[in-house]
């Protein structure tokens, strides 16, 4: 083993600089990520391999497989670098014409470029799209760019830099000084001020300390961490070491679910290889500072991601929550003083020593710093990968960013934290990402997750969503979550299957102020948050199931009776090809007409009516 | 040092580091409900129950687990406080069969205690079936799944009082059980049958199966003894119903605290035997007969002066029993020394 030295780490940037913009060489960066992986682009890889073979281009193109590039919906996809050319769901068979159109002939391919959907043209350049152009990359700021299972693009780009400079320039209560200078606030979803929860830790006592990164990542439509630990897992190491030496840790593990394959195989090689350079295990950078990283793999329990939950779990047990206090970091992991943060607070922490706390404070709002980032799914035209200052509107990112709904729909609302955040409807979009301004519209920041409903969701049968998934994940040990969020759960699917009774409403309120103040941990207190947000923004919706028995956005099967309006319908048949009972009686040149004895509520010719005739 | 103090329903009451409020409050007799709390083991903060009102606290505080600070303002039974444990118990009754006609533990239940105080009827949701049947496989008792509340006591029990580690809580959300390892019947896993969860059991999902349902423990009378099994001297009380000892259970006292083991809760059948031996048995032509005390004693003392005059004191040994008291075998130990004049004195429990 070799230890790197300081020097040799600024020798290997600059090496790094000059690989990369050596003249007459094209990198391809291609996206190998998890979704791009299920989408084909190891195969795509393999035979850009293959063509450039056969052109004989292998001197002068590189294929770099990246990690997570986060316009996840596009995938398979590449950029062209230095050409700034961006491709999207490239196949095998677009391989060849790639390779001759646009590696030797310099004649990019345009039916491959990013397709605006609202002005529906091509986008020849990769920095003018909006996805990429109005984001800040500043956690991700590798992503797309280096090969995650290489430590030398890392360090290429100024990695270990930050723990270089916090072992040999800064004392722990230094590194400490500057995370509460940078203002950054927990990552996971409560907003903790990290710096904070750092000092606890190092004013207590002991010879073994912990530091441990919660990769659980459990929420539905999440998937920043697994992205983070996929493109840059270097920047979590490092994070997790300086961490280390600013409350004199040891040994750190990483929980991360066994459901993220390709993050755990990465980050074990990250970690070989840092270990191999003297950057983790003992004496590192040749300072006396030693700290050990090991990855432990949970089960996939939702309620695993819940800190005492999550250090019970790696103890062996049984992954369940304890009363606080005693805190981690008094009593944490083996009752050692021990700190637990987010990947994505973790992948912040080397460029916040690289560049100071007032470098990174200088971005945000008064109390949430620096940037975040955002998984958009749902109803929304550019799913992937965001990150934005703090501060951005919601609007902005689900418009501009996220490029709109798609099918010309409207927005309905928008699901922020998972199950234990809450819907934000339309009119509140201009709503900022800010911690506390988004609890006042009634959701939480939570870790990420942003899900986009259109106005053909039905808001009840989402409350019901969260709580079913809420209920599956309860452990089961306290009697709020996991009776009540059954009662809850219960109630819901009785409304939704048109058997609401008037005192309904009630009931779930009641549940839910019982669960909120004396469920055991963070999974119960927050449980009733999604339904509760539904009730206060869309109570209609509620009483129309239960006192109309109807659902407005008809996605309730139980409570749905479908007719043609006939004014609107324009006689084209679609409803009558697509039922699958043959419901709809049509013929050519004749309105429709949907025959409610067969029907079976299926939907199928609802959403495929282009004119919004059938309700 | 200063005293710490906090106040509890508008009274100051001092407390020393390190405890709770609901140890502050069980010290000053102000009733806080509990149903996982079990003492001599680490609080788990599961059921709820114990929730009291904190002053500034942003919700209800469960009173088990936290610790009580300087100028804490507690309110104990606060309308938030009654509504919350009343919200509890209507969850808890409605899921399984809670039906106290049929249950051996009625009258002797801390659910049903809590529901008469709280006035929780479980009628304000259905009642869900029982998700698992009950275990009758092994001889000692029935785990009724259908009556459990998953207090975790008997939980607490088994891995911190009694150490054996045989039984968690297994499955997740509303189908959580408490199981033995993989779920296996107790008889097959590592259960010891000490029979520790039984006691502390706060509703029928344990309960004896010799005793099941005839009589209720509440009809019975207790009577205090010490255990005759072994010189432990563990206290026990003895649940007695016309004259039959119906069922057993450890006293929180010297030097059992509570616990007892197998034979000393299980092995009580002896006591109202058929087989017993209720008069002393002297061979006489091969047959053993039933003798007076004064017939027998005078036969061994007359047989053993015998072998003494001809053998030796030496000749002689004495076995004492470990069902006898200290004080017994001490007495017995004398015999033999000053009396028969041998120290071949010894101990069943060494056989």
């Amino acid at each position: 083993m070799t230890h790197v030295t300081p020097e040799r780490l600024q020798e290997m940037q600059a090496e790094y600089a000059a690989r990369i913009s050596e003249p007459n060489i094209r990198h391809l960066f291609i996206c190998g990520g998890t979704g791009c992986h299920a989408t084909g682009s190891l195969k795509v890889k393999d035979a850009l391999h293959e063509e450039i073979a056969k052109h004989g281009l292998e001197d002068r193109v590189r294929v770099v497989e990246t990690g997570c590039n986060g316009f996840c919906a596009l995938g398979p996809l590449m950029v062209v670098h230095p050409d700034n050319v961006f491709y999207q769901k490239m196949t095998r068979e677009d391989v060849a014409e790639i390779v001759s159109e646009h590696l030797v002939n310099n004649a990019p391919i345009e039916r491959l470029m990013y397709k605006d959907p609202q002005s529906k043209k091509r986008v020849p350049l990769f920095s003018d799209i909006p996805f990429f152009a109005l984001q800040k990359p500043w956690t991700l700021r590798n992503k797309g760019i280096i090969n995650p299972e290489s430590i030398e693009d890392y360090i290429g780009r100024e990695g270990y830099m930050g723990l270089s400079k916090a072992l040999l320039q800064m004392q722990p209560a230094e590194i400490i000084d500057e995370m509460k200078k940078a203002g950054i606030r927990g990552r996971g979803g409560a907003g903790f001020p990290t710096g904070m929860k750092w000092s606890f830790a190092a004013q207590n006592d002991s010879d073994i300390k912990y530091v441990l990164c919660n990769a659980d990542e459990g929420d539905p439509g999440a998937f920043m961490d697994r992205s983070i630990l996929e493109a840059d897992p270097h920047a979590v190491l490092e994070g997790m070491t300086i961490a280390a030496r600013a409350i004199n840790a040891t040994e750190g593990y990483i929980y991360c679910r066994s459901e993220y394959p390709l993050a755990i195989k990465r980050v074990q090689i990250a970690i070989d290889q840092a270990r191999e350079m003297g950057l983790l295990g003992e004496n590192i950078l040749g300072t006396d500072f030693s700290f050990d990283i090991f990855i432990y793999q949970g089960a996939g329990a939702f309620v695993c991601g819940e800190e005492t939950a999550l250090m019970r779990s790696i103890e062996g047990k049984r992954g369940m929550p304890i009363p606080r206090p005693p805190f981690p970091a008094a009593q944490g992991l083996w009752k050692k003083p021990t700190i637990l943060n987010n990947v994505e607070t973790l992948a912040n922490v080397a460029q916040i020593m690289v560049n100071g706390g007032e470098w990174y404070s200088s971005v945000g709002t008064e109390n949430s710093k620096g940037t975040k980032v955002f998984a958009l799914s749902g109803d929304v035209n550019n799913i992937g990968l965001v990150e934005v200052p703090m501060g951005t509107s919601l609007r902005s990112i689900v418009y501009d960013i996220g490029g709109g709904i798609p099918k010309k729909r409207k927005l309905k609302a928008v699901q922020l934290g998972g199950p234990s955040g809450g819907c934000i409807p339309e009119d509140h979009m201009d709503v900022v990402v800010d911690y506390e301004e988004i609890a006042k519209v009634g959701a939480i920041m939570g870790s990420g997750g942003v899900i986009v409903m259109d106005d053909k969701t039905c808001m009840v049968d989402m409350a019901r969503f969260f709580l079913e998934f809420i209920q599956e994940e309860s452990c089961g040990k306290c009697t709020p979550c996991r009776e009540g969020t059954r009662r809850q759960l219960e109630i819901l699917e009785r409304i939704c299957e048109g058997h609401g009774k008037p005192e309904d409403i009630t009931l779930i309120e009641e549940l839910s102020e019982m669960i909120t103040s004396s469920a055991l941990c963070g999974l119960g207190q927050t449980a009733s948050n999604p339904v509760l947000s539904v009730l206060r923004h869309f109570r209609e919706e509620f009483e129309a199931h239960i006192f109309e028995k109807k659902c407005p956005a008809k996605r309730c099967p139980a409570l749905v009776d479908f007719k043609v309006i006939n004014e609107r319908c324009k006689k084209c048949g679609k409803c009558a090809s697509v039922c699958p009972v043959g419901a709809v009686e049509w013929k050519k040149k004749e309105v429709a007409k949907i025959n409610t004895d067969i029907c079976v509520q299926c939907m199928s010719c609802y959403s495929a009516c282009p004119f919004d005739a059938i309700d | 040092m200063n005293t710490l103090e906090l106040t509890i329903n508008g009274k100051v009451y001092a407390f020393t580091q390190g405890e709770t409020i609901l140890d502050v409050a069980r010290r000053n007799d102000i009733f806080i409900p509990t149903l996982c709390y079990l003492k001599n083991a680490s609080p788990t903060g599961a059921c709820r129950m114990c929730v009291v009102e904190v002053k500034g606290a942003r919700s209800l505080v469960a009173s088990c687990t936290a610790p009580a600070g300087a100028g804490m303002d507690v309110q104990t039974e606060s309308k938030s406080v009654v509504k919350s444990r009343k919200m509890n118990l209507e969850l808890l009754l409605s899921s399984g069969s809670h039906d106290c006609l049929l249950c051996p533990s009625t009258g002797d239940c801390r659910l049903q205690d809590l529901a008469f105080r709280y006035n929780a009827t479980g009628k304000r949701f259905e009642r869900t079936k029982p998700k698992y049947q009950p275990d009758f496989s092994n001889p000692f008792l029935i785990r009724d799944f259908s009556k459990c509340i998953l207090c975790g006591r008997c939980v607490q029990a088994c891995k911190e009082v009694q150490v054996n580690n045989a039984i968690d809580y297994g499955y997740r959300g509303s189908d959580a059980k408490i199981i033995a390892k993989c779920d296996l019947p107790l008889g097959d896993s590592d259960c010891v049958f000490c029979g520790e969860c039984l006691q502390v059991c706060p509703v029928g999902a344990l309960s004896l199966k010799k005793a099941r349902q005839k009589p209720r423990v509440c009809e019975t009378e207790v009577v205090r003894t010490t255990c005759a099994y072994c010189g432990v001297g563990c206290q026990m009380n003895l649940h007695v119903k016309d004259n039959v000892v119906q069922m057993v259970n450890g006293v929180d006292a010297i030097p059992n605290h509570g616990s007892l083991c197998v034979k000393g809760r299980f092995g009580m059948q002896f006591i109202n035997s058929d087989e017993r031996l209720k008069t002393p048995l002297i061979r006489k032509n091969g047959e053993l007969v039933a003798a007076e005390w004064g017939e027998a004693l005078s036969l061994i003392a007359e047989k053993l002066g015998e072998y003494k005059e001809k053998n030796g004191a030496d000749s002689i040994g004495v076995l004492a029993s470990a069902r006898c008291t200290n004080e017994e075998n001490y007495l017995f130990q004398k015999f033999a020394r000053a009396v028969i004049g041998t120290n071949n004195v010894d101990h069943c429990a060494r056989y």
